[in-house]
This record gives structure tokens, C-alpha cells and sequence, in this order.
């Protein structure tokens, strides 16, 4: 378990690349959580809750959407 | 008194109890061949699976002294302790690709810590150490506030005592079980608790964050019994808002703090156990669940503020202790067995970041200093059985900080652990992408962020202290004519920055001697079965055959 099965050389060097321009997708939720004029408000409230919270609880799922978008995109075929 | 909290103790025991034998089992757990190899003890062989990882990273970077002290934080200024939300958003698709690169090359070279890494890179022991030196630096109050995050459950269960000694019995007695079976089973032990510490953490928290609403009558009452307080208190940067003057340190507290989190050691362990570049890219969109529990535990802060909770007593006469308004609130609002069940989740919580701590800052110790500079022809065997002892060392020391001086001078590390640990970023993730900067002009760099970062944070004031009063650091201290805050580490690691890029291109011209590079551009992509690993010799760090620290084999 400890020591992978050593792969042919090919196989190896189909990955040997990550440049992909759907990596550019991940400033999005890098930059837009730290733009507090978007949150920093009370108003709409959402279950009690105000603007200023419940929008960056949002952020959260903005984050995992795009790096699971990024990662889909960006998988090879063949990769698991 | 903790005749009162006798269900609470006992559960807490019991949980306590079933970690520890956990701890022992884990060194049988996914057999290892050899457990005498710094891959195996210090880094779980290399081959933790997506579950595996999640759990070990969740349970490394959400650590008890964070469960504790940022709803002490919404508490005590409101708005301000919510960084946590999007420091913890913009890290993962920040460090998405960056990540990726560290594995692959640590992959390749048998790299253990970032230090291995800076050492092949820019061909640098001096550099190498620095970046050692600080991580060990940051790390080592980090430990020490795990136990701050047990004290204040035990605070909080009446176990108290007269003296100092009395006092720290049960954690001393917690530390010396956690570091006979860290010894045992290395990284194993963390990885295989972070099931039941996760499990018990996820539990709790939605049970509060359903029950206590209701309770309290609903969310919208909770955020206007906050607003309420925070209106009527004296100082003007609380609220259930940001205002003018603390916006900018919002942010760059959350950036700054994201932007450090992975230069940790103690993060790139979890990281280099992992198996392959896929079960890091799946981390990132799995990983922010837990920043969905870190949101709901802040908002634990107004909860207590609505359930009327007054903070334990400080260490000191005439303070109180906001770390311990969580606990006094499940002690409040639960039942008892409940309220034991919470009081343990914090409890293991913090053993499962302590161990990968001490595991990370006792490979640091291993690989960059004994092996560069004491011992550098010391088996694989040597290494392990060094670290094994240095984490023993390390925890020892973590205890000592906890019992012989102020618990406030170990939060005050910590603050100075995240600004000086930033001080890393040109040369470990910039690192990662460019051999451009001269590996003088780092280590001047280094410098400069260093000695900036710490006079920024002595200078800043808070109302009941006069130096190290927090992060926020008031611009008009650099001329500027305005009453924003901003964070002292983001500053520095900006200067260590600008210092790097204009020393590089200063050096370049003046053709100063720069390091080689022994790592290759096509090592940044390596994958799992890479066929350049050679696994029959993982021996580390390219064997380096000129030795810096001069004559030192045997």
C-alpha cells in the first residue's frame, strides 16, 4: 500500500501540464469576499439574519462551486 | 465547583479515554513496512486517501484554540471576529494550484518541510534555516494555545485548583498521553482521532445552532440583543458592522491570515501526507465545509450575548476570560450530558492540531537543522527516531509556556507567529512558481518583514494594554491623516516584498553569486507513480555533497 505502482513513463507525462485559462475562474472567490462594500449592510435580513452575514456565508458555496467547476474542467480524461 | 459538572467530567473522561487508545491503535492502522522513516512516522507514508485528508487537514486547520476564541472574538467586537468566514473562503481557491506544485515537488525530491523545499530550490542552507527557525517559532505557541482551548472547558467544568500546579494537573496529565502515542504513531494518531473529533464537533455545533435559536427566540432577536450591546458599549469599532476605520483591516486580516495559513508547517504536513495532486484538488471544495461550521461557531459570540452570558473570571483579579463564554453557554443552555459531549469535541479538538504540530516543528528540527548542520550523514532511521524525540521536546515546551507564565503571553506569540510566519511567503510560495528572486534578497527581505511586522505590533495599543494590543495597526503611525486599522502583517510581508524584488534586481546587476536550482521545471507537475521517484532511496534532500556547515560527518 505504502510504496504506488510505478506507471510508464507516458502515462506520467500526459499530466507533466496544469496551465488551463479556466484557472483564471479562481479569483472570483478570492477577490469578491474581500470587497465589503458588497456585505457590509443589515438590510435584507434572510431568516433574522443580516446582509452582513448571511451574504458571506454565501461566499462559502460561491467558493467550493467554482473550485469544483475548476477542478472538473481542468481534469484530464483518463485522471480518475 | 466540579462537584456540579460530575456528568460533564465523566463523558468528557470516557471520550477523552477512547481517543487516546485510538492514538495507540493508529500505529498498526494502514501498516506501515517500516515505521523507522521520517515518510512513514512524519508524514502517515505518504498515502492519505480524500477522506483521510479531509478529516486530517479539517482537523489540523480548525483547531480548538479557533472554536474558542473566534465567537470570543464576535462577543467581544462583533463584525470584526467574522474574518474567519472569508479568510476561510479565499484560502482554498487561492492555494488551489499553489498546493498542487508544493506536492508535486516534495513528491519528487522526498521533501519533508517547506525548508527542504527553499534548501533545493535556491540552493540555500541559510535560507532554509530562516524559514525553519520561523516556522518552529509560529508553531510553537500555536501548541500552546490548543491547551488555552482545553483550559477553558476545564475553567468551565469547575475543575480548578489552588495552586498553579493543581490548576494544570489534568492538562499536563492530557499532554503526556498525547505525546506518548504521537511517539508511538506518528501522524497516524492525529489522522485516525480527526474521525471522532470532527464527527463530535460537526454534532454539537448543529445541535446548537438549531436548538439555541429557538430557544432564544429566533435569529433576528439574537443579532438585536447584539446590536443592542454593542450600541451601548463605549467603544466605537464594535457592532454588528463594519464602519469606516476597521474595513481595511477586515480584509487584510482575512487576506493576510489566508495568505499565511498554508506557509504553516503544520498545514503542509497535512498536505504532503496526501496521495496525489487529485486528492488536494478535491480538498479544496471539501474543505470549506468546515468553514461553514467556523461561521455557525462565531455566531455562537451573539448567542451568548442574547443568553445574557457573563465570561468566567481571567487569570489575573478584575479581568474576565471571553474564552471561556462558549463552554459557560452549552453549560447554560444543554443538559449535562450534552454539555459533555461539547466540552470533549473542544477537548479532542485541540489534541488533533497539537499532535500535527509537534509532528511538523519536530521534522522541521530533524531535517533542516539536525541533518543540515549536526549529523549530515544520519540514516532515515536516525531521522525518525529524532523527530520522535524532538516532538516529545516540543510538547513539553508547549506545557511549560501554559504553566509558568501568563496564558496571554502565548496569545501574543501566536499574533507575532501568523505576521512572522507570512515573512516566508516570497521565498516558499513565490517560490514555487519563480526562481527569479536572488536568494540574497530574500533573506534581506526576510529581514526587513520580520523586524517591521514585530515593531508594528508592539506599537499597536488596546484599552488594557499598552504594546501587543492586537493586530490592528493604526495608519496615522505612518503619517497618514486617518483613523483606519490595518494588519501589521499584511504591511510587512508587503515591505519583505518590495525589499526581495529590489535587492534581486540590484544583486542581478551587480552580478552577485546566485544558488542553483536543483529542481526542474517538469518536477512541479509530478503525479502519484511518477517514475523519477525513487523509492528505493528516500533518502530526502538531494544528497548535498558540499557541506556548508563545514566537517561535520560522523
Amino acid at each position: 500500500m505504502a510504496t504506488p505502482e510505478p506507471k510508464t513513463p507516458a502515462a506520467a507525462k500526459t499530466r507533466a501540464k496544469d496551465k488551463s485559462p479556466w484557472n483564471w475562474l479562481l479569483f472570483v472567490p478570492v477577490v469578491v469576499p474581500l470587497i465589503p462594500a458588497f456585505y457590509n449592510s443589515d438590510s435584507p435580513r434572510v431568516l433574522g439574519f443580516p446582509r452582513f452575514y448571511w451574504l458571506q456565508l454565501a461566499y462559502i458555496l460561491l467558493g467550493v462551486a467554482v473550485t469544483t467547476l475548476v477542478y472538473q474542467l481542468t481534469k484530464r480524461r483518463g485522471d480518475r | 465547583m466540579w462537584r456540579d459538572h460530575v456528568t460533564e467530567i465523566s463523558i468528557f473522561t470516557a471520550l477523552f479515554l477512547l481517543v487516546s487508545v485510538m492514538g495507540f491503535i493508529a500505529s498498526r492502522w494502514r501498516a506501515p513496512k517500516d515505521m523507522a522513516h521520517l515518510d512513514e512516522w512524519g508524514l502517515g507514508g505518504r498515502n492519505f486517501g480524500g477522506w483521510i485528508t479531509w478529516f486530517l487537514i479539517g482537523g489540523d486547520l480548525y483547531t480548538a484554540y479557533t472554536f474558542v476564541a473566534v465567537p470570543a472574538l464576535v462577543f467581544g467586537a462583533g463584525a470584526m471576529g467574522f474574518f474567519a468566514v472569508p479568510y476561510t473562503v479565499v484560502i482554498y481557491p487561492m492555494v488551489f494550484l499553489v498546493l498542487c506544485r508544493l506536492w508535486s515537488v516534495s513528491h519528487r525530491h522526498g521533501f519533508v518541510t517547506p525548508a527542504d523545499f527553499v534548501r533545493s530550490r535556491f540552493d540555500s542552507p541559510v535560507l532554509a534555516l530562516l524559514v525553519a527557525i520561523t516556522g518552529i517559532v509560529a508553531t510553537m505557541p500555536y501548541i500552546a494555545l490548543q491547551l488555552v482551548g482545553i483550559e477553558a472547558v476545564l475553567k468551565a467544568m469547575g475543575v480548578t485548583g489552588e495552586t498553579s500546579l493543581a490548576r494544570h494537573l489534568p492538562i499536563i496529565i492530557a499532554f503526556a498521553i498525547l505525546a506518548a502515542y504521537t511517539y508511538q504513531s506518528g501522524l497516524r494518531a492525529p489522522a485516525l482521532i480527526a474521525f471522532v473529533k470532527d464527527a463530535l464537533i460537526y454534532v454539537v455545533i448543529l445541535a446548537a445552532v438549531l436548538y439555541l435559536p429557538y430557544k432564544l427566540g429566533g435569529w433576528g432577536e439574537i443579532f438585536d440583543a447584539a446590536d443592542a450591546k454593542f450600541a451601548a458599549s463605549p467603544n466605537p469599532n464594535d457592532g454588528i458592522l463594519l464602519n469606516a476605520n476597521n474595513q481595511v483591516q477586515y480584509v487584510t486580516l482575512a487576506f493576510g491570515s489566508a495568505l499565511a495559513l498554508f506557509l504553516y508547517p503544520h498545514s503542509i504536513t497535512g498536505v504532503l501526507a496526501s496521495r496525489n495532486r487529485d486528492v488536494i484538488k478535491r480538498n479544496m471544495s471539501a474543505l470549506p465545509a468546515y468553514s461553514v461550521l467556523l461561521g455557525l461557531i462565531a455566531l455562537l459570540g451573539f448567542m451568548a450575548i442574547a443568553a445574557d452570558v457573563q465570561p468566567l473570571p481571567g487569570a489575573t483579579a478584575g479581568t474576565v476570560d471571553n474564552n471561556t463564554i462558549v463552554p459557560v453557554l452549552f453549560d447554560q443552555q444543554f443538559p449535562s450530558w450534552f454539555t459533555g459531549v461539547a466540552y470533549a469535541a473542544i477537548g479532542i479538538g485541540a489534541l488533533v492540531p497539537a499532535a500535527i504540530m509537534s509532528i511538523a516543528a519536530a521534522n522541521l528540527f530533524t531535517r533542516n537543522i539536525y541533518k543540515e548542520y549536526l549529523r549530515r550523514d544520519a540514516t532515515p532511521a536516525q531521522e525518525a527516531k529524532v523527530s520522535k524525540l524532538t516532538s516529545l521536546v516540543v510538547k513539553i515546551g508547549a506545557v511549560a509556556c501554559i504553566v509558568f507564565l501568563d496564558p496571554q503571553f502565548s496569545i501574543d506569540l501566536q499574533l507575532i507567529g501568523g505576521v512572522i510566519i507570512l515573512q516566508t511567503l516570497p521565498a516558499v510560495a513565490l517560490g514555487l512558481y519563480t526562481r527569479w528572486f536572488h536568494r540574497g534578497a530574500l533573506i534581506a527581505g526576510w529581514a526587513v518583514g520580520m523586524s517591521l511586522g514585530m515593531w508594528m505590533l508592539y506599537q499597536v495599543s488596546s484599552p488594557t494594554r499598552s504594546h501587543f494590543g492586537g493586530s490592528a495597526f493604526p495608519l496615522e503611525r505612518f503619517g497618514f491623516d486617518t483613523t483606519m486599522t490595518i494588519y501589521a502583517g499584511f504591511v510587512a510581508v508587503l515591505a519583505n516584498l518590495l525589499v526581495a524584488a529590489a535587492l534581486t534586481l540590484v544583486l542581478r546587476t551587480a552580478q552577485v553569486a546566485d544558488g542553483g536550482d536543483r529542481t526542474s521545471p517538469d518536477d512541479y507537475f509530478a503525479d502519484e507513480g511518477d517514475p523519477r521517484v525513487s523509492l528505493g532511496d528516500r533518502r530526502g534532500v538531494d544528497a548535498a555533497p558540499e557541506s556548508v556547515a563545514g566537517a561535520s560527518a560522523g
